[in-house]
């Protein structure tokens, strides 16, 4: 990944007055925006992800609607969401691209017990590296949105990697990339809120949508992928958690129990050995050489002692 | 136990009493057939397999220099929940085969409240009432089929994860945790009173044998029935004939 702040020009030849730009710092927060209220349902990124990120073409399921598959899967991480909901006794009809959120506190890498196989940028991206990855699962149940799927073959876990090998190249997701009505954007955290806030208050404004808002969940720290949505009050219509949560075991359970029952086996084996140490072995009855004395006295003296 | 169980388990019984052998020399007493034996062992195996591959997923940045035994970190987690199955399998029929010993008694009761003085070996001769198990061993066995029906419930809501509601595998990988470490402990207190706290007890699981002695001093009541002896008389007379070669001279 290049670093931009090796490009940024430190000095002019025969320059008057400061360089430009000068001591400006670039913000390493990236985000997508979806605007679910202009999203056609075409599909276009669901395809751009699968080329992008060279997955097999695969079967899809049809269930009565027009959702490629009921879930994204281990090679298919883009999945608009297609639900059919009312307003004012009119059929409303919701689309969502789903896929992973990249949490600012992400429940999938708290939960994993490998190291090394879920990691974080600095920029948001929450990237998981299979090389580390032992498949366990725990990310799955981890994670408050349902993303990672496991893959039978490999026997590791797999999501969406916010195309970070194109971000790394100061590129957008293939995704963005593909979107033929705008409603797809990518660029810093906050220029993206800005335009979400903005894009919401028209809504709300000027196209009557009174309780369209910004989906950018504070329970997790805020997203990484943000959404613009008719009815910020009720995210459930859309498939979204309104409170999405990381189970408290990831955190007391992980981090406090399980190394204190590690604690306690190793203090466990010390305290058997000691206790033969301490105590002996218990033998068969009466032994052959009878015990002629059990716990001395003067235990220190009789070694110092010398006998008749 | 009910009577098809029951027959069950003595054909099986007799069916490895022929394929194998146990000596009983003079002075010893049978302990522990060859089913009983060969049970045990495959419990042990697939117990410790269990642990071992346990232990890379329990703390997989603490423990990954274990994984390369199983073929790598995701090979260890996929043969962990086989091993377990395995375990479960193999503890169900010791489970059919000690359940009768296994009951719980007054003189049970009577163990657990001198358990301080058999810790701490303030006596060398067992209560006359203790029978071919102990106190002790009872608890281990009952807190093993407590853990095992645990492990296997939430085992395999784990193993099925995709099929099961978020929270209860969030919930299961506690208890699945709760019930190894309590395994864990059972089976380091285990080890240690099967061999190095008691000498002459590891042999009745390979060679299937105890000597007299070892019997009328940890487990009286079962030296009696089978020997039809009085575990004291016998401790008494055993220290009357040692105490006779001593005072005799060389």
């Amino acid at each position: 990944m290049a670093n931009p702040q090796m490009f940024q020009i430190q000095e002019i030849s025969a320059h008057p007055g400061p360089v430009p730009g000068a001591g400006t710092r670039r913000e390493e927060q990236v985000c997508k925006y979806i605007d679910v209220s202009t999203c056609i349902g075409c599909k276009a990124c669901e395809v751009a992800c699968v080329e992008w990120n060279d997955h097999p073409f695969r079967e899809t399921t049809f269930n009565d609607t027009y959702q490629t598959m009921p879930s994204t899967e281990w090679n298919y991480w883009n999945l608009i969401k297609f639900a059919e909901d009312s307003r004012d006794g009119n059929l409303m009809w919701l689309m969502r691209k789903d896929q992973c959120m990249h949490c600012e506190d992400p429940g999938c890498l708290r939960a994993c017990p490998a190291d090394g196989a879920i990691i974080k940028y600095q920029n948001g991206i929450v990237d998981f590296q299979q090389d580390n990855c032992i498949g366990c699962g725990y990310c799955i149940s981890g994670c408050p949105f349902d993303i990672p799927k496991f893959n039978e073959k490999t026997k590791k876990v797999y999501k969406c990697t916010l195309c970070s090998d194109r971000v790394g190249q100061g590129l957008e997701p293939a995704c963005i990339k593909s979107c033929p009505t705008g409603c797809l954007h990518f660029g810093t955290k906050t220029d993206m809120v800005q335009i979400a806030s903005t894009r919401a208050k028209q809504l709300r404004e000027q196209s009557g949508f009174a309780d369209a808002g910004v989906y950018d969940p504070g329970s997790i720290g805020g997203t990484h992928v943000i959404y613009v949505l008719h009815d910020i009050k009720n995210p459930e219509r859309y498939g979204l958690p309104a409170n999405p949560v990381i189970p408290p075991s990831y955190t007391y359970w992980r981090w406090l129990a399980k190394p204190t029952g590690l604690m306690l086996a190793v203090v466990g084996v010390a305290a058997v050995f000691f206790h033969r140490v301490f105590y002996g072995p218990k033998m068969p009855q009466p032994e052959d050489l009878p015990v002629v004395e059990t716990r001395p006295e003067d235990e220190i003296d009789a070694g110092r002692k010398e006998r008749p | 136990m009910s009577s098809s169980v029951d027959r069950f388990d003595s054909r099986a019984r007799g069916d490895f009493a022929r394929m194998g052998q146990t000596r009983v020399h003079r002075g010893e007493l049978l302990r522990h057939p060859t089913y009983t034996r060969f049970l045990h062992w495959s419990v042990a195996i697939f117990f410790i397999l269990s642990l071992l591959s346990g232990f890379a997923i329990y703390s997989a940045w603490l423990f990954r220099w274990l994984t390369p035994v199983f073929g790598g970190g995701a090979r260890t987690r996929a043969l962990h929940p086989w091993f377990g199955l395995l375990f479960a399998i193999f503890f169900l029929f010791q489970f059919i085969n000690w359940f009768g010993p296994m009951a719980w008694t007054a003189a049970d009761s009577k163990f657990t409240r001198r358990l301080k003085e058999y810790a701490t070996n303030r006596y060398d001769l067992e209560s006359e009432d203790t029978g071919f198990f102990n106190g002790g061993q009872k608890i281990y066995f009952w807190t093993i089929a407590v853990c095992a029906v645990l492990f296997l419930i939430t085992g395999l809501l784990m193993w099925f994860d995709h099929l099961v509601a978020r929270w209860l595998i969030v919930v299961s990988y506690v208890v699945h945790d709760l019930a190894a470490l309590v395994m864990l402990a059972g089976f380091i207190i285990h080890v240690y009173e099967g061999t190095a706290h008691q000498p002459g007890t590891f042999r009745s699981m390979i060679n299937g044998t105890v000597t007299e002695k070892w019997a009328w001093t940890h487990h009286p009541a079962w030296y009696r029935a089978v020997t039809g002896r009085d575990p004291r008389d016998a401790y008494e007379q055993e220290k009357r004939r040692l105490a006779e070669r001593e005072g005799r001279p060389e």
